[in-house]
């Protein structure tokens, strides 16, 4: 503390303290215990065994291998539908701006189990109104449990908004339009423009709108859950009741992931715009 | 040889030389023809959201106005289940659920902002970063693991439970406090997101300006602070609320249905849980927690935009 320059006022550093321990203490109280509670069997001392006995447990593979699957799909139909739309938004057709802004806006006003439940009664519109057209094959083939597209579809939706301000903040930084006729004018063709020149440029941007959705996805219950279908999440549920323990270290495991994703995330982010915070006293 | 090193700049100075001079009808041309295409690589975007998004939305709508009569199956447009969903249990959800996100958005917006404040005026540069990253990670938070994390700590059978005895002191987390308990997790750390930004736009300037006056401390709070950041503690006051109102995931993991909140009654609903024959009640719950969201989102924007002007 001593050798720190900036002026501390001295009258206010006690509140400051106290309000910093208190707010250490409550977030980290919990974690701390979420691990005490897996290692630690009451009489039997300290065990490792809840984590040891993840990989065997049933049903673990194969729900987080489900989630994995989910999150890519989500992640390529997110980044196909947004990425193309963005760039043209400010290269040519600015117009559409507000359309696509309120479009992407949208899913936010809708909670997810709201929109669970317009999604289960459009999936009971198949069988109660469409058993006889071809379209009924698309409804079954949409609820698939063993890649159930009906969830990429509502994933996107709900990653529309988080992506879409990570890819347009992305754009913000560069002057897509400079780009693309200083490429056209050195005789690329568009399609080179846009690959070559303003894709790498947006590796940042990409990334993040990537993690966040990837976050979504892996951490996603309410919808699965509803719709039925058994991804990570749903399944950490479902062995809580028999596997305290396990759940506890599952949970705590796949924080751990998504934090050190989060964080990766965060890192990218504050090294991208280190002038930014520099310049703050 | 010779040709070739010259044809380069010959052909850049050509073009520069013609860029200006350019006639407007090609690039006029050009910009229709890519703006045709600009729009075409719209669409995709648009129909993908027309049927993930307002498919289910039309739905809910129709559902939430369609009311079947249990006698003749016969359906008729109409506000029965808007009305039953202000009702006897529906209702008392919906009651519950307001109060329990407006007395956590409160809490964690006070908290917030004694963090945040903490933070800010801080000396170590440090320290700042990491609370502002943790915050980051932590506002993201929630949903099940969030719920368990609690459960090993402060359940029934709960580490620090167990260790000081909580249970004989009548602590229960499977309750109205021990959501808020939780809610604070992550609602205190996405109001310091909310809020530094705020904080930071308070100029040193302004606090001299007033000490010079021969202001109090509380008056500089009470006439300067505290009206310069109105606009944004009442948006993230909102914008807390939202968020607490549409979870779901964190309080059906951790309470079942102990607590009356309306995400866990249109679960209920929704699995068949309850009466057959309500799945349209749900899909009005729905409605009313999107008109709420709605209003929510209508007080946030502007007041976004308002505490915008301070910080720029």
């Amino acid at each position: 503390m001593a050798r720190l320059t900036a002026r501390p006022t001295p009258a206010t550093a006690p509140w400051r303290a106290l309000v910093l321990a208190a707010a250490a203490l409550y977030f980290l109280v919990p974690l701390a215990a979420s691990v005490v509670f897996t290692v630690d069997v009451p009489g039997r001392g300290v065990d490792l065994g809840a984590y040891t006995r993840i990989l065997d447990t049933e049903g673990f593979l194969p729900s987080l291998l489900l989630s994995l699957e989910l999150a890519a799909a989500t992640i390529a139909v997110v980044l196909l539908l947004l990425v193309p739309a963005a760039v043209a938004l400010r290269l040519t057709a600015p117009k559409l701006r507000p359309v696509v802004e309120v479009v992407c806006a949208a899913p936010l006003v809708v909670p997810p189990i709201a929109f669970v439940a317009g999604i289960g009664t459009v999936l009971k519109w198949g069988p109660e109104h469409l058993s006889r057209t071809p379209l009924f094959q698309t409804f079954v083939a949409v609820q698939n449990p063993d890649f159930p597209v009906v969830l990429v579809l509502a994933y996107a939706v709900m990653a529309l908004p988080f992506a879409y301000r990570a890819l347009d903040a992305g754009l913000r930084a560069i002057d897509v339009r400079t780009l693309v006729e200083a490429a056209r004018s050195c005789g690329a063709s568009l399609p080179q423009a846009l690959l070559r020149a303003v894709l790498p440029n947006l590796r940042g941007a990409l990334l993040s709108a990537s993690f966040l959705t990837l976050a979504l996805v892996l951490g996603e219950f309410t919808t699965a859950q509803l719709l039925g279908f058994r991804p990570f999440a749903v399944w950490i549920v479902n062995i809580s009741g028999s596997q305290a323990q396990m759940s506890v270290a599952v949970s705590v495991m796949s924080l751990l992931v998504t934090w050190l994703l989060l964080l990766v995330l965060a890192g990218f982010g504050s090294r991208r715009t280190p002038s930014s915070t520099s310049d703050r006293k | 040889m010779t040709t070739d090193m010259t044809t380069p700049p010959t052909a850049a100075a050509s073009c520069a030389a013609a860029a200006p001079a350019a006639p407007a009808a090609p690039a006029a041309r050009t910009g229709r023809r890519a703006g045709r295409s600009g729009a075409l690589a719209v669409v995709p975007l648009l129909l993908f959201t027309a049927v993930a998004f307002g498919l289910p939305a039309l739905a809910m709508l129709d559902g939430a106005f369609t009311t079947r009569d249990p006698a003749t199956g016969a359906t008729s447009y109409g506000l029965g289940n808007l009305t039953a969903s202000w009702q006897g249990a529906y209702l008392t959800a919906l009651v519950g659920s307001v109060k329990l996100s407006a007395t956590s958005a409160l809490l964690a917006a006070l908290l917030g902002l004694l963090l945040a404040q903490a933070v800010v005026t801080s000396p170590l540069r440090a320290l700042r970063e990491a609370v502002l990253t943790a915050s980051g990670v932590l506002a993201n938070f929630g949903g099940v693991p969030l719920a368990f994390a609690f459960v090993a700590t402060l359940g029934n059978s709960g580490v620090l439970t167990r260790r000081l005895g909580l249970s004989d002191t009548g602590w229960n987390l499977y309750s109205f406090w021990g959501l808020v308990l939780v809610y604070l997790y992550f609602l205190v750390p996405l109001m310091v997101l909310t809020i530094t930004p705020a904080l930071d736009g308070l100029r040193t300037q302004w606090r001299e300006a007033a000490q010079n006056n021969g202001a109090t401390h509380r008056q500089y709070w009470q006439h300067v602070a505290l009206p310069v950041l109105a606009p944004s503690l009442l948006g993230g006051l909102v914008l807390l609320f939202g968020s607490a109102f549409a979870a779901y995931a964190t309080a059906a993991a951790m309470v079942g249905s102990s607590v009356p909140l309306v995400t866990l009654q249109i679960a209920d609903a929704i699995s068949g849980n309850v009466l057959i024959g309500q799945e349209n009640v749900a899909l009005a719950l729905s409605l009313d927690m999107v008109l709420v969201a709605g209003l929510v989102m209508a007080v946030y924007l502007p007041l976004q935009r308002r505490s915008a002007r301070w910080l720029a």
